[in-house]
Order: C-alpha cells, then sequence, then structure tokens
C-alpha cells in the first residue's frame, strides 16, 4: 500500500533520512523504531508531506504522493501527534469533526461519525462531545486525538510516538484498546516509537533506523532471531535485560 | 457649568466621528496588514520598525505635522488632478489618529499569531487545513485574545489622543480642555476630560464585551455588543454624511489661535460677518501658532487675527526692528500679499506685544520700570516663557540687545505662568499686553527702553479666495478696523477670564449692546453682583 524509494530529507548539511525504501501492505502495521534523531519521525512527516522530502519518492497504492495537494493528501490519511494537538478553542466533538468537514460531509454524518468513534475510543459521548480537551486527562485527551485521526475514515494512519507522554498504566491501556481497533477497522499503520516493548506488542513489522539509515526490516520474531547487526542485537536484548533485572530486584526483596 | 453642557452633544458626535473612524480604518489597515507580515520575517520587522517610529513622534505634534504636509501634498494634487485637500480639520486629524493606532494592533495581531503553539500549526496542517484554513480556523481564533487586546489598547489611546485634534482644526472633546485652560473655565476642562475618560472606556467595554462573547460563545453578548458598536457607527456615519453634504453650502471659515483674545475676535468676527452679510460662518478655535498661518495661506482658513511682530520675527524672520517702528506693519502687509497670496485687511486698533512683567510689588521693591533697570537683577531671576518664546526672534532679540541672561528660564502653559508669577514660582514672564490677568494678578510691564521687540499691532488677515469670492465679508471686517483700543481688548479678555463669560456671548455684547446687556461696552457690570469689577 505505502511504498519509500530511495527517500532522502536534508536539513542544512545534515542528512536526517538516507535514501530509505521500505514497503508496507494493506492492513499491516509498520512500527519505524529507534533512538532519537535517528531519522524515524522526519520519515513518518514526509509519508503526508508535512516534511516534504528532498530526494526520493513516496507511493500510496501506486501513485505518487506529489500527485494531489498536500492538504488533500492529509485529509487521506489520519495523524495522531505526540503532543496530541487537539485545538484549544473547540469542543472535543468539533476537533474529531474538524476533517469530515473539511471533506464537506453532511452535518447529520458527521455527528453519526463522531458519535461511533467516541464509542470506539471509550469516552461515552453524551458525556465527552460538548467537553473542553482541558478538562480532560492526559489518557483521555489521546483517545480524541486517535478518534480525530480515523474521523475521514481513512484507510492509512501515522502515529508519532502517541502513547509516549502518558503513566505506564495508561499508556499500556491505551495500547490494547489501539489494537483492537486496529483489528476491529483493518487499518494500514505506520508507528513511530522509540519504546522496543511497544513495539513488540504492536508490530506486525519493524524498521529499525539509524542514524537516517535503514538498519534492519523484518517481523519481531525475525529481529529478535537473527538481528542484521550488534545494533539491532543490543536493542532487542534491552526488554528482557530489564525483566531480568526486574526479576533479580523482586527475588532480592524479602 | 450648564453653557458647557449644551456643547457636549456637538463636541461628543466631533469626537466620535473622530475615535471610531480613525479605529476602524487603523484596524482595517493595521490587522490584515498584521495578518500578511506574520508569516514573512523580513517584511514583519519593517512594519514594526516603522510602526514604532510613527509611535515615538509625540502624538500632538504628529497631528500638527499632518497640516503642512497635506498642504504640499494639497497643492500637488490640485495642479494634478484638480483636487483640493482641506489642510485643517477633520482631515489631518484623522490621518494622524490613524497612523496612532497601528502600532498596537499591528504588534498584537503579529505577536497573537506567533504565540500560536506550533504543535497546534502542525496539528492543523496534519487535519488536512489549506493555509487559509489554517488561518481562519486556528490561528486567528487562538491569537484572538492578544488581537483584541491591541485594539482595546488602540481605542483607550485613539481616544485619548483625539482631544489633541482641536489644534489642527477639528472639533473635539479637546476644545473643552484647550479653551478651558486658556480661559480659566476649569469646568470645561473637566467636561471634557471626564466625558474623554467616560467615552474611552465605554468603547473599551464594549470590546471587551465582544471579547468575552466571542471566547464563551455567548451570541446574546455578541449580539449585544455588536448592536451597540453598530448604533454608534451608524450614528457617526449618518452625522458625518450630514456634516459633508452641509459642507456644500459655501462659509467662511474663521480661525481662532489658543488664547482668549483670540477666541473673542474669532466670534467677533464671525458675528460681524453673519449679521452684515447673511453668509454663514464657522469658526475653528484652538489653532497651533502656525497652523493657522499654514492653513490660511493653503485656502482652509479664509480669516484670521495674527500680529504685526508675529509675521515680522516668525514668518519673514526679521529679527531687527527698524528705527520707524511704524514701517514694519506696512512691510508686512505688502510681504504677505506679495510672497503668500495673503490680504491684510487692517489693523483692529490695539497691540498684544511679548512683554515682560513681574509682580508689582517686586518690581516696586527694586525699582524696576524698564528692562535696561532688571538686567542686574537676571543673573537671580528665574524666567518663564509660553511654549513658543524661548524659540523665538524676538527673545533672542532681546537677549542681544540688553545682554540679559536669566539664572534659569522655564516653558509653560501661558494659562499656568501667569500664576507661577503671581504665586512667586518665577520672577519674571513672558506676558501679552492685553491680557486681563496682568492687571488682575497686579503684574508691572517692563518697558522697552531700548526698542527690541517689534510692535504687534493686531492685524486681520485675509484669504485670496475670500477677498475674490466674498468681498462683501472683507467690507464687513473693515467696519471693525480701529475700533479695538488696548484697554477696551484688556477688559473683554477679563470679562472672559476673569467673570467666566463664554467668548462668543463676548463677542456679541461687543457688536450689539443692548441685546446683551451683561456684557455690553457701556454697562459691563455683571447682575449676580458676584464678579469683581470690570478691568480699566
Amino acid at each position: 500500500m505505502i511504498e519509500l524509494v530511495q527517500l532522502t530529507k536534508q536539513f542544512g548539511e545534515t542528512t536526517a533520512v538516507d535514501q530509505l525504501s521500505l514497503t508496507v501492505a494493506r492492513g499491516e502495521l509498520l512500527v519505524l523504531l529507534g533512538g532519537s534523531g535517528c531519522g524515524k519521525t522526519t520519515t513518518l512527516k514526509m509519508i503526508n508531506r508535512l516534511i516534504e522530502p528532498s530526494a526520493g519518492e513516496i507511493l500510496i497504492d501506486g501513485r505518487s504522493a506529489t500527485a494531489i495537494p498536500a492538504y488533500e493528501l492529509r485529509r487521506r490519511i489520519g495523524y495522531c501527534f505526540q503532543q496530541v494537538g487537539l485545538f484549544p478553542h473547540m469542543t472535543v466533538g468539533e476537533n474529531i469533526a474538524i476533517t469530515p468537514a473539511l471533506l464537506g460531509w453532511d452535518r447529520d454524518r458527521v455527528a453519526a461519525r463522531v458519535e461511533t468513534l467516541l464509542e470506539l475510543v471509550e469516552l461515552p459521548p453524551a458525556t465527552f462531545r460538548d467537553r473542553w480537551p482541558r478538562e480532560l486527562s492526559g489518557g483521555q485527551q489521546q483517545r480524541v486525538g486517535v478518534a480525530r485521526a480515523l474521523a475521514a475514515e481513512p484507510e492509512l494512519l501515522l502515529l508519532d510516538e502517541p502513547f509516549g507522554a502518558l503513566d505506564p498504566l495508561t499508556r499500556d491501556r491505551l495500547q490494547q484498546s489501539f489494537r483492537t481497533i486496529r483489528a476491529q477497522l483493518g487499518l494500514t499503520a505506520v508507528f513511530v516509537t522509540h519504546d522496543m516493548v511497544e513495539a513488540l506488542i504492536l508490530a506486525d513489522q519493524i524498521a529499525v533506523m539509524h542514524d537516517g539509515r535503514l538498519v534492519q526490516l523484518g517481523t519481531p520474531s525475525e529481529l529478535m532471531q537473527h538481528p542484521a547487526d550488534d545494533y539491532v542485537r543490543e536493542l532487542m536484548a534491552t526488554p528482557l535485560r530489564q525483566a531480568e533485572t526486574v526479576e533479580a530486584l523482586t527475588r532480592e526483596s524479602p | 457649568m450648564s453653557e458647557q453642557l449644551t456643547l457636549l452633544p456637538g463636541y461628543l458626535t466631533a469626537h466620535l466621528q473622530l475615535a471610531l473612524v480613525a479605529l476602524l480604518i487603523g484596524a482595517g489597515f493595521s490587522i490584515p496588514m498584521g495578518i500578511w507580515v506574520a508569516g514573512r520575517p523580513r517584511a514583519q520587522r519593517g512594519a514594526l520598525a516603522l510602526a514604532s517610529v510613527i509611535q515615538t513622534i509625540p502624538s500632538l505634534a504628529l497631528l500638527a505635522m499632518m497640516v503642512p504636509t497635506l498642504a504640499a501634498v494639497g497643492a500637488v494634487t490640485a495642479r494634478l488632478f484638480g483636487l483640493e485637500l482641506t489642510s485643517i480639520g477633520y482631515l489631518p486629524a484623522i490621518i494622524g489618529l490613524t497612523l496612532y493606532s497601528i502600532l498596537p494592533m499591528l504588534r498584537n495581531t503579529v505577536t497573537g499569531i506567533a504565540g500560536v503553539d506550533p504543535a497546534l500549526v502542525e496539528a492543523a496542517r496534519g487535519v488536512g487545513m489549506t493555509p487559509r484554513q489554517r488561518l481562519r480556523l486556528v490561528q486567528l481564533p487562538l491569537a484572538l485574545p492578544v488581537i483584541v487586546a491591541g485594539i482595546r489598547t488602540a481605542t483607550v489611546w485613539v481616544v485619548g489622543i483625539a482631544t489633541l485634534s482641536t489644534p489642527v482644526g477639528a472639533a473635539s472633546l479637546g476644545n473643552y480642555i484647550f479653551s478651558g485652560l486658556q480661559t480659566r473655565n476649569f469646568a470645561a476642562v473637566m467636561v471634557g476630560c471626564v466625558a474623554a475618560a467616560t467615552l474611552a472606556l465605554i468603547l473599551d467595554g464594549l470590546v471587551h464585551m465582544l471579547e468575552i462573547g466571542a471566547q464563551e460563545r455567548r451570541r446574546s453578548l455578541i449580539a449585544t455588543a455588536l448592536t451597540l458598536l453598530g448604533g454608534l457607527y451608524a450614528y457617526t456615519g449618518v452625522t458625518l454624511a450630514a456634516d459633508w453634504l452641509d459642507r456644500g453650502q459655501p462659509r467662511v471659515a474663521i480661525g481662532a489661535k489658543t488664547f482668549t483674545e483670540q477666541y473673542i475676535l474669532s466670534e467677533l468676527m464671525a458675528f460681524q460677518i453673519e449679521r452684515t452679510t447673511g453668509l454663514a460662518t464657522e469658526v475653528v478655535q484652538s489653532l497651533g501658532s502656525t497652523v493657522a498661518f499654514d492653513a490660511l495661506r493653503a485656502g482652509a482658513l479664509d480669516v484670521y487675527v495674527d500680529y504685526s511682530g508675529t509675521i515680522w520675527a516668525t514668518i519673514m524672520e526679521r529679527d531687527r526692528v527698524p528705527e520707524d517702528p511704524s514701517a514694519v506693519l506696512t512691510e508686512v502687509g505688502e510681504y504677505l500679499a506679495r510672497e503668500h497670496g495673503i490680504t491684510m485687511v487692517g489693523a483692529l486698533g490695539f497691540e498684544n506685544a511679548y512683554a515682560l512683567a513681574m509682580r508689582n510689588d517686586h518690581a516696586e521693591r527694586l525699582h524696576l520700570n524698564s528692562i535696561s533697570a532688571l538686567v542686574p537683577h537676571a543673573g537671580s531671576f528665574i524666567i518663564a516663557g509660553d511654549y513658543e518664546f524661548f524659540g523665538r526672534p524676538e527673545w533672542r532679540g532681546l537677549q542681544e540687545t540688553y545682554g540679559l541672561d536669566f539664572a534659569e528660564q522655564r516653558s509653560m502653559d501661558s494659562s499656568l505662568m501667569y500664576q507661577a508669577v503671581a504665586g512667586h514660582q518665577v520672577d519674571v514672564i513672558s506676558a501679552f499686553s492685553t491680557d486681563g490677568r496682568i492687571a488682575a494678578l497686579e503684574l508691572r510691564v517692563l518697558e522697552d527702553d531700548r526698542g527690541a521687540i517689534p510692535p504687534y499691532d493686531a492685524i486681520i488677515l485675509a484669504s485670496g479666495r475670500l477677498v475674490e469670492e466674498a468681498p462683501q465679508a472683507v467690507q464687513a471686517l473693515k467696519a471693525l478696523l480701529g475700533t479695538i483700543d488696548a484697554a477696551t481688548m484688556r477688559r473683554l479678555n477679563g470679562t472672559v477670564d476673569q467673570d467666566g463669560k463664554s467668548p462668543r456671548a463676548v463677542a456679541r455684547g461687543f457688536l450689539e449692546p443692548s441685546t446683551a446687556p451683561h456684557t455690553s461696552r457701556s454697562a459691563p457690570a455683571d447682575t449676580s453682583g458676584s464678579a469683581p469689577p470690570p478691568l480699566p
């Protein structure tokens, strides 16, 4: 469904993304994994042209992403921001309704869609539709963020560390919800994270990035069993090593 | 007080016409400009720098500078397109006020938009908004509180500064303040200040109400605020249109500078022209000194009274007084006709000279009668002058002729200067020889024994246009020549400054003693008996 071909982005002298090529199949969730500054967010933002590539191409269903105006492309691709980015001067319902409204859906259809989505993200519409974003907890805000990204029934969803700023319990709950939603809707998604556990839980495929380059692409188990280099090996070992440390600590305590 | 309040509707309407229109034009320019430059750093720096420079010009100077500027521009447009611009009155005031309103609204629009969280701007792009939708749906609503704060600042400034439109010939609540300060009518000053402050608070409140309504989505609040503001604008529009239609009728524009004598003489000339010729007149009061001359030269004024010595020194830039002082009057008349196409109708019969004055008892103690006698004491004396005095050639002439060197010199408003000398705050002041306060405050005028100060015959000056188009008005004014001697002028001034009569009533009483017995020449006593006796 998405094909990145020799995708490159330079900011002045620095190369943020270096000739990246990969493919995401329909219905698949690809995690872009790597440390800070590895180019994963830049890659994600190039897919819906929040950042224009310096070189290379993005094909969506075989057609170039530059074939249509950027804003039209973005209306067809759901986007979930790390900072959530709910508009503070709009109610929860209005935030979710933005993209459908921009697409010119009629009022009834938009209202019905908002209702459906609030139920999907487990926020009872009667309680939440007319609330202001500032009245919501961080987890509730991110649920609204997910609902807003899904509002215009996109086939493709881009998520930029959406659960990164949440407390562990909330993060865990949202990850579970997101798995369910994705399964229900059969969405294709690209998910950026630096959290190994999150990557293992959600990913069909993981693309490990380092210094703007693709280091390895594969399923979680492929990466575990056949790491391409020491960096990937190290990365894959982290969750297990952490688990062992935690276990050791529990054993020591009386 | 009640006489002051009858003027309120007119001045308030004029004030609204200035403030509301300037704010509307200012906002209509600044806010779109702010939006346009918001994403363009170089344009933004340029626009903000320009607006700041305008703001640093003192407001009175900014307004006053519009007069010669418009006169110069008007001369060009008249030649090229046949478009005459009036260089005094509404136009210069509205331009000055509009310029003054730009900075707060422009700056707040720019900073308001720049201050929107970049994450929200990216979110707006991410959900598929076009740049225009992003501005309308996200950036402007979020910048609104900051933009509105700018509008409110501009509103309060403009309503306040609009009082300074008076010296450029546009009526405003400032008429109360300027004429009140000069004629020592503090009730008038108070009315002007309170009315301007109230108006500022009301307009600010309405804008605030609109802001709250928009933020809290209270339609009734928005509707109320819009109705009230709309009503004010509608009223302004209707009255402006009425004024404009009325303007079609020719009228003789009579100017007055900012002191009592000028107020009286302008009313006097207006009444004389009206009752003799039936022509409509318009009195434009409290004009800055050079504003009046520039306006007459440019044809925005038809007639006003100036003083031969002032033209001699300030306009002709002569600092020596000729051997025969009467030559000044002749030369001034010839010069005005030759260089500026202005007709000197003639002299009214009195002189209002710059004179050095001090407290009578003080002068008595030191045996001072003349400026020569003052010289040895000057080193320990403080002299106060009006705003112009120390910049005028007469002052240089005085200093050079007598070798005067005071310990300190202070510029102050002429109305406060007299109080200052009477109250022992200063020793010597630059008085006007006809001022009623010289006698009332027991001051002594020191004789200019070496003839350093030119004669200051009060002369009626008329524009070329008036002479050509309404010779009967000039004829009517000629009847006034030689009818007012210095004693009469002092008495008329005193009737206003000390007795609290309005300049208009005093002027009418002078011309038609029978219809206004309180201020007549023959029976100047006030029936209430509370006023001091008329001055000699």
